[in-house]
């Protein structure tokens, strides 16, 4: 049987122009999300997760930024190349954004209730009494406590959590195929996150759609990825299932980002260090990106852009070590 | 890499450097048309603890729970309502701000935004001398001379010095804050959320530096932060906190390996785990922090606690001693011991 996909990307590139500068954000990127799974794009500041998500919302800050090429395809449909009107209707309805500062991304002056109804009226044409009915009825669904009194409440009289379920309250109000969380947890406490994370796996079953998640976070993407793409300078240099990329990763990038994090289980001295700092997106080196802070770079790597390579049908690497025979005969054994 | 093996823990014959009594730093909240004082938020609630010299003390609480408050009331940068604060044998709470000055020399603070906390027309040379200067130490060359020494030793490039603070990157701006704070050869360093700003891969950079300037340098440390895999990297003892007050104190592998108060325990389950097999039982806790200018009567946690009962809403619990240095402020743990010993 073959899934369905829900969205594709496919070579996309967005670019933002200061004076001489080009800012290569995102370069050429390509990803797909199945009907009902769980992406997870993880990278550090700089490394272009946050505009690839928002080149699907078309919410690319312009004037100084644009998308130069590629393509988005969302349920059939091209979303570069559809009108600002068009897109406002797929907005917030059928691809709805969850984004990380749960206390800048909501209308201070506009009531909870307002903000989670606004969606409904405008996308669904609902009349406000109806509309009322469904907001409360999101509101208890995202477990926040006396709904009917929170409906008249303004943002400011809410903690983090509660604002960050208010948020997802408005973006499943309508259903969404797919949901964007941009650091959904991030301005979040531990406590809090565990709380948050376990609404969205659940509402994304209840709601049945997608979830692209974007994080730094390896502990939230081992919890909730079905897939994982790693982002490093604007590009994909690793994609796989969460479960090859804990166990098998294969770009030193991936892998110094999982030694770099301190685990609980294991008591060690030092922690993996990866040396240097992620490049600037106007002045990326030529060959490999990461070459400058690899350990294993050689000469090829500086010369040369590298490909994506295949591991297997689930698993793409961007990392000429991977066609050295010998690594891969050590791979294989293992 | 370098793997160096971590000394056996000399600290525990050691005194104690820092000693915390009985410490409340509370704020007043004023209101009403006579803006009176109607009330105070104790952001630090009768907290007693000790840090021994060479030992890294960990904090770790949510936000709200009073950690940064703390680590400012230790270092006199806010004043005190009751206790004491014994630095070196020496009761340092109610010393003038200019005598206070001089106990400055020893005990320096890491900031937790490298992008806030640096002068951005001050020049990094100028940034890192400058403690030198208010405390009157060396002459102009000597100050230059160990400038240089410790931008080298920080990690920093040596052309760093003549550069501003927004020509570096997050990980570089702490290095800046590290080397400034290291400047006057202090005994303790409060470190407030010192990586909380930074990515990943750079994170684990300056953790490791913090490692080994503590072995270099006989630092001691008091690391503030709300990651608990991180502090549990770095220290050797750890207070949980909550709400003001210190709920549970131990030795960081009896605190993970054998975590008493039922918020340590939910804390480290909530911990998402960086494996995709790691199955566990995960305590998911319920609400918020309580607003600390109206706190639950009894235990601060009670609200949020699964297994609370009649006697936390009752009576505040106190820290108690659990064995092995694992002090646990919990009903559960008493009512338990009385029982038996019954």
């Amino acid at each position: 049987m073959k899934t369905e996909n829900i969205l594709e990307v496919t070579d996309l590139k967005t670019y933002f122009f200061r004076g001489k500068k080009i800012f290569k954000a995102v370069d050429g990127v390509s990803f797909h999300i199945e009907k009902g799974e769980t992406l997870c794009i993880v990278g550090e500041s700089g490394s272009g997760k946050s505009i690839t998500s928002l080149s699907i919302m078309g919410l690319i800050p312009e004037p100084g930024g644009r998308i130069e090429s590629g393509s988005i395809t969302f349920d059939g449909k091209d979303l570069t190349s559809i009108t600002k009107k068009e897109m406002m209707s797929i907005r917030g309805n059928d691809v709805s954004m969850i984004f990380q500062e749960p206390m800048t991304s909501l209308n201070p002056v506009l009531t909870i209730g307002f903000q989670v109804m606004e969606p409904l009226i405008e996308h669904r044409k609902w009349k406000k009494k109806n509309a009322k009915e469904k907001a409360i009825e999101l509101l208890n669904m995202v477990g926040i406590a006396r709904a009917d009194e929170i409906f008249h409440s303004y943002p400011h009289q809410l903690s983090g959590g509660m604002r960050q379920r208010v948020m997802i309250a408005i973006a499943i109000s309508c259903d969404p195929k797919l949901l964007i969380a941009d650091e959904p947890t991030t301005a979040l406490d531990v406590t809090i996150q565990a709380q948050i994370l376990d609404l969205l796996r659940t509402i994304k079953d209840d709601i049945d759609s997608s979830i692209l998640l974007i994080t730094h976070d390896l502990g939230v993407v081992a919890e909730m990825a079905s897939r994982v793409i790693v982002m490093y300078g604007g590009q994909i240099v690793e994609e796989a299932t969460v479960e090859e990329i804990f166990d098998f990763p294969k770009h030193p990038y991936t892998k110094g980002l999982l030694g770099s994090v301190p685990k609980l289980e294991e008591e060690r001295d030092r922690l993996i260090q990866i040396k240097g700092i992620v490049p600037s997106a106007d002045k990326y080196p030529k060959g490999c990106r990461f070459a400058p802070r690899c350990k294993f770079a050689r000469s090829e790597c500086f010369d040369n852009e590298i490909m994506l390579r295949k591991v297997n049908s689930k698993h793409f690497v961007r990392c000429v070590l991977y066609d050295d025979p010998l690594v891969k005969i050590k791979e294989e054994k293992k | 890499m370098i793997i160096t093996e971590k000394k056996p823990n000399k600290s525990l014959t050691k005194k104690a450097l820092l000693r915390v009594e009985g410490l409340k730093t509370y704020f007043p909240v004023k209101g009403g048309i006579f803006n009176k004082t109607i009330g105070h938020v104790k952001a630090v609630n009768d907290i007693s603890f000790s840090v021994k010299r060479g030992e890294t003390f960990g904090i770790v609480g949510e936000s709200g729970s009073g950690k940064s408050t703390l680590g400012q009331t230790i270092l006199r940068l806010q004043k005190p309502t009751s206790g004491k604060i014994i630095f070196q044998e020496e009761d340092i709470t109610n010393l003038s701000d200019l005598q206070v000055r001089k106990y400055r020399r020893h005990m320096q603070m890491v900031f937790q935004d490298p992008y806030a906390s640096l002068n951005p027309r001050m020049k990094v040379g100028s940034l890192i001398e400058e403690p030198m200067i208010v405390h009157g130490l060396g002459s102009s060359d000597e100050r230059k001379k160990k400038v240089a020494q410790l931008i080298e030793t920080v990690g920093l490039p040596s052309d760093a010095i003549l550069k501003y603070p927004h020509e570096f990157s997050g990980g570089q701006r702490q290095r800046i804050g590290i080397a400034r704070a290291l400047s006057i050869n202090p005994q303790l360093i409060i470190a407030d959320e010192p990586v909380s700003a930074l990515d990943v891969s750079i994170q684990s950079q300056v953790l490791n530096l913090l490692r080994d300037l503590q072995e270099e340098f006989d630092l001691t440390y008091l690391f503030i932060a709300h990651d608990l895999s991180v502090v549990k990297h770095i220290s050797d003892r750890i207070g949980v906190m909550y709400l003001g007050k210190i709920v549970e104190l131990s030795s960081k592998t009896s605190l993970y390996e054998n975590p008493l108060h039922p918020y340590t325990q939910s804390l480290l389950s909530a911990i998402p785990v960086p494996d995709p097999h790691a199955k566990r039982e995960r305590i998911i806790l319920q609400g918020d922090i309580p607003n600390p200018t109206n706190p639950p009567s009894g235990c601060v946690f009670r609200t949020r606690c699964p297994s609370a009962y009649e006697r936390c809403r009752q009576e505040s619990p106190t820290l108690t001693h659990h064995g092995e240095g694992h002090y646990v402020a919990c009903h559960l743990y008493t009512d338990l011991k009385n029982e038996v010993e019954k």
